[in-house]
């Protein structure tokens, strides 16, 4: 092990986005060493991307919003598998953690008396979205930036950390390499926050950038950390579809908190026909009080009617469009449209102004004017690595973890605007108690054999003169994904899709890689493939078990939801090569949460 | 615009050791911009290939290169802008060292914005703002640190003055801190003594580069060069400090 370069920490955080950045922002602030370990150049994570808002019960538009609102919701939207205790400290902590940024430098947009402004979105009874423009998650990312450089956190920019190693039973550290060099490095750290976002990557049409890979799910797995739910992933209803180049690119929500409508190419607004019982109270059924919503949020008015149906759940929409397309009633290119040219042009480049230049320079449309052309994209990922939902400590003591690769408050289906709240709600608390164990907690030993192990697989792809190439190896877990464990599964589909992950595991190790260890991403992309097949097999053998639709999963062989499928959480662990899966008990929803669900019914 | 269905990219290859451009043909499809084709050169051609991008969406600001000399984004530049038939170049930014292909070392940006003053609010400030005073800092603060500002600028890229000059993109930033209503730090020394902000010379180069269409010179360069002079080179107080020693 001497022959690395070693950083000893009280704590590393491993991913930069919201919820790393977050979480070191707590560590270095309870005195803890911090080490802040980013795959790209600082303040380029996926956080970046988010567009729509942060969801904070603040109560700035409608005075009536308050946490329990905002809790019901969020169990609402996961259709009832959400961890309840995370839904509530979400809830309950968000609005102290947004008005913390603002204090930290962001500018969120104001209300007219000088307060943050909240927007509508999908699945929220209230406007909640705290925002700036579209572009909320730059805002978010590069506040958390500078003040973790105002705090004079270490930070490791292009270092990709490829394995945690365990001694004792608990975490001791992990291995690392420079992206420039292709060196190695040691992270000798006695507690780790994994913040690594989601395995995107591994669909074909998909809003996430290459780092997307389950590098952190993968490596607390191999660890022996649990994964849950891993079988919830959620299509965005809205992606570009047009040009080819694009195809899977977000289009904001916030369009449809704003105004947008959605039609099939007979001009139908069809989400009419896809309002959910547990909808009906929070949904405008006639086109006429969907008129009247618009008129109102258009002329910044209090809201008396329901909200249209295209701010349902995304689960819900993404279904509706996906049905539209294969029954015919698309648009040119297989999508749908999503049209806020009804609006007047100033109020939509005001308020989407990256979709106004995303449209107008990527696919020559112009939004104030024209429709857009959307489909579903594989968006997020709402089950990961199982927490605790106080501290977000893993089954691996000195483990920790935060953000999109942590399981829990979403159930099976995320909200917009829950996510960049998830981020600073959970991080600061990742960060919190990641801090308090590794500053009581000595060094554990790393291992000298399972950093020998692990750094033979690494280079193994340079030693094999031929093989295939690790872009045609990732081209067909895309496809295999896209086709087996899409948004529509079905038994027989789940278990093609499995034996075809196997076949690509073996396939995996025969990868060859061009050129030498310096910046060359096709190496990296030979890892992130092992940590996306690992992350993809799981999610399949999930999605095998589940023999129900709820949320982010839908199977045509089981589509309703059942009731026996509403009291479990589905737990992944690796047992010899494979993951074993197996149901456990969601935890008991506590008196105060069953009370304030009962009142949200009525 | 371009009816051909193939296009040659001419991409340089090489390290701090050497290298050269080399010659790629790849096919067109509509709409495509130059980073699908170098992802089609990484993904079909040469994996070895050295890019950085992240978000494809012109949100993130990583795939910065010079196309055809000029420093842009490779996520919104468009094929079919460049005359059908024609080789198209791309090239890394050249203000900073090279790392290889198309990557450069462009931590130097970070070690200088660590040396800016951070946001300081009063104490027991009230936190109210109003938008048409938060509308001009929020122009600053869609900055997506893509560096094309920083490389083109001649201070930094023929000068090599990056360190000593803080260059448009932190100019912005300090604009934002100055300008941001709640803010009660002056950085006006640090702007003229440690930033060297009379180095620019505002030719407004980074303003027609800036791919967020942020108004650099205009709205962030010459109201700091203005406060700047207002506080060290006005006559009248250059008088008033000599006669009473402040």
């Amino acid at each position: 092990m001497d022959k690395y370069e070693t950083h000893p920490y009280d704590v590393i955080v491993i991913g930069a986005g919201g919820a790393g950045l977050r979480a070191a922002i707590e560590a270095k602030s309870q005195g803890a060493s911090v080490g802040l370990i980013c795959k790209s150049l600082l303040g380029k994570a996926h956080t970046v991307m988010a567009e729509g808002g942060i969801a904070a019960a603040m109560a700035n538009i409608d005075p009536s919003d308050d946490w329990k609102t905002h809790c019901a919701d969020t169990l609402r939207g996961g259709v009832y598998v959400n961890n309840w205790r995370m839904a509530q400290l979400h809830a309950q902590e968000a609005p102290e953690r947004v008005r913390e940024l603002e204090q930290w430098g962001a500018l969120f947009d104001r209300t007219a008396d000088g307060r943050i402004l909240q927007r509508a979105f999908g699945g929220h009874k209230y406007r909640r979205l705290v925002h700036v423009g579209d572009r909320t998650g730059l805002e978010l990312i590069r506040t958390l930036q500078e003040r973790t450089v105002q705090l004079g956190v270490d930070v490791y920019m292009e270092c990709t950390v490829t394995n945690l190693f365990k001694e004792d039973g608990r975490f001791a550290g992990a291995l690392a390499y420079w992206r420039e060099s292709g060196r190695l490095m040691i992270f000798q750290a006695k507690a780790a926050v994994i913040a690594t976002g989601g395995s995107g990557k591994a669909y074909k049409i998909t809003s996430n950038s290459w780092e997307y890979a389950g590098n952190g799910h993968a490596m607390v797995y191999d660890i022996g950390a649990e994964l849950m739910d891993m079988e919830f992933v959620q299509f965005h209803p809205t992606g570009m579809v047009w040009p080819p180049g694009v195809r899977g690119l977000l289009v904001t929500e916030s369009v449809r908190g704003d105004g947008g409508l959605l039609k099939n190419n007979k001009g139908e607004r069809f989400m009419f026909k896809h309002i959910p019982e547990r909808y009906k109270g929070q949904i405008s059924d006639t086109e006429a009080e969907a008129e009247k919503w618009l008129t109102e949020i258009r002329e910044a008015r209090p809201i008396t009617a329901r909200k249209p149906p295209e701010l349902l759940p995304r689960d819900i929409v993404a279904r509706a469009i996906y049905n539209e397309v294969k029954e015919g009633r698309g648009s040119e290119h297989d999508g749908v449209y999503l049209d806020i040219s009804h609006m007047p042009a100033e109020y939509v480049k005001r308020k989407l102004p990256s979709m106004y230049m995303q449209f107008k320079e990527l696919a020559d449309v112009d939004i104030t004017k024209q429709a857009m052309e959307i489909g579903p994209t594989m968006h997020y990922m709402m089950g990961g690595i199982r927490v605790n939902a106080d501290s977000q400590a893993t089954n691996v003591p000195g483990l920790y973890a935060a953000g999109e690769c942590a399981a829990g408050l979403h159930g099976a289906n995320r909200l917009g605007g829950n996510s960049l709240s998830d981020l600073i709600v959970f991080g600061r608390r990742a960060g919190l108690y990641a801090a308090e164990y590794g500053k009581k907690t000595p060094e554990a030993k790393i291992p000298d054999a399972a950093v020998d192990r692990a750094e033979k697989e690494l280079f193994a792809p340079f030693d094999r003169k031929s093989g295939p190439s690790p872009y045609e190896v990732h081209r067909e877990l895309q496809e295999v994904m896209t086709t087996y464990v899409g948004i529509f599964r079905s038994e027989s589909d789940l278990n093609t899709g499995i034996q075809k992950l196997q076949q690509l595991r073996e396939k995996a190790k025969t990868i060859s890689v061009e050129g030498n260890r310096q910046y060359n991403p096709g190496w990296h992309l030979a890892k992130d493939l092992d940590t996306m097949i690992t992350v993809s097999e799981v999610i399949a053998r999930g999605a095998l078990l589940r023999k129900e639709s709820r949320g982010g999963h839908a199977r045509t062989d089981f589509p309703k939801m059942e009731d026996a499928f509403s009291k479990v959480n589905f737990v992944a662990v690796k047992d010899g090569d494979k993951p074993k899966v197996e149901p456990k008990p969601l935890p008991e929803w506590s008196d105060e949460i069953k009370k304030l669900m009962a009142e949200e019914k009525k | 615009m371009s009816e051909s269905k193939e296009v040659v990219l001419k991409v340089f290859r090489g390290d701090p050791r050497g290298g050269e451009a080399k010659e790629y043909t790849v096919p067109v499809g509509p709409g495509m911009v130059v980073l699908d084709a170098i992802h089609h050169i990484q993904g079909y051609l040469s994996p070895d290939l050295s890019c950085r991008w992240n978000c494809k969406a012109a949100k993130c600001g990583s795939c910065s290169a010079e196309v055809n000399g000029k420093p842009r984004l490779m996520c919104k530049t468009r094929i079919d802008d460049f005359p059908a038939g024609e080789p198209i170049t791309v090239y890394p930014l050249r203000a900073f060292p090279l790392i290889k292909d198309l990557v450069t070392d462009v931590s130097k940006n970070y070690e200088v914005n660590k040396r800016i003053p951070p946001f300081t609010p009063a104490k027991d400030v009230e936190w109210k703002m109003f938008q048409p005073d938060v509308d001009r800092v929020q122009e600053f603060r869609k900055c997506i640190e893509c560096f094309l500002c920083q490389d083109v600028c001649h201070v930094i890229r023929n000068h090599g003055k990056l360190g000593e000059f803080a260059g448009p993109r932190f100019f912005v930033r300090l604009a934002n801190l100055d300008m941001h209503p709640l803010d009660s730090l002056s950085r006006l020394q640090f702007l003229k003594e440690e930033a060297g902000l009379g180095y620019c010379n505002i030719t407004k180069c980074c303003t027609e580069v800036c791919p967020e269409d942020i108004h650099i010179t205009d709205n962030a360069i010459i109201p700091l060069k203005e406060r700047v002079a207002t506080r060290y080179y006005d006559p009248l107080r250059l008088l008033w400090r000599k006669l009473t020693g402040k």
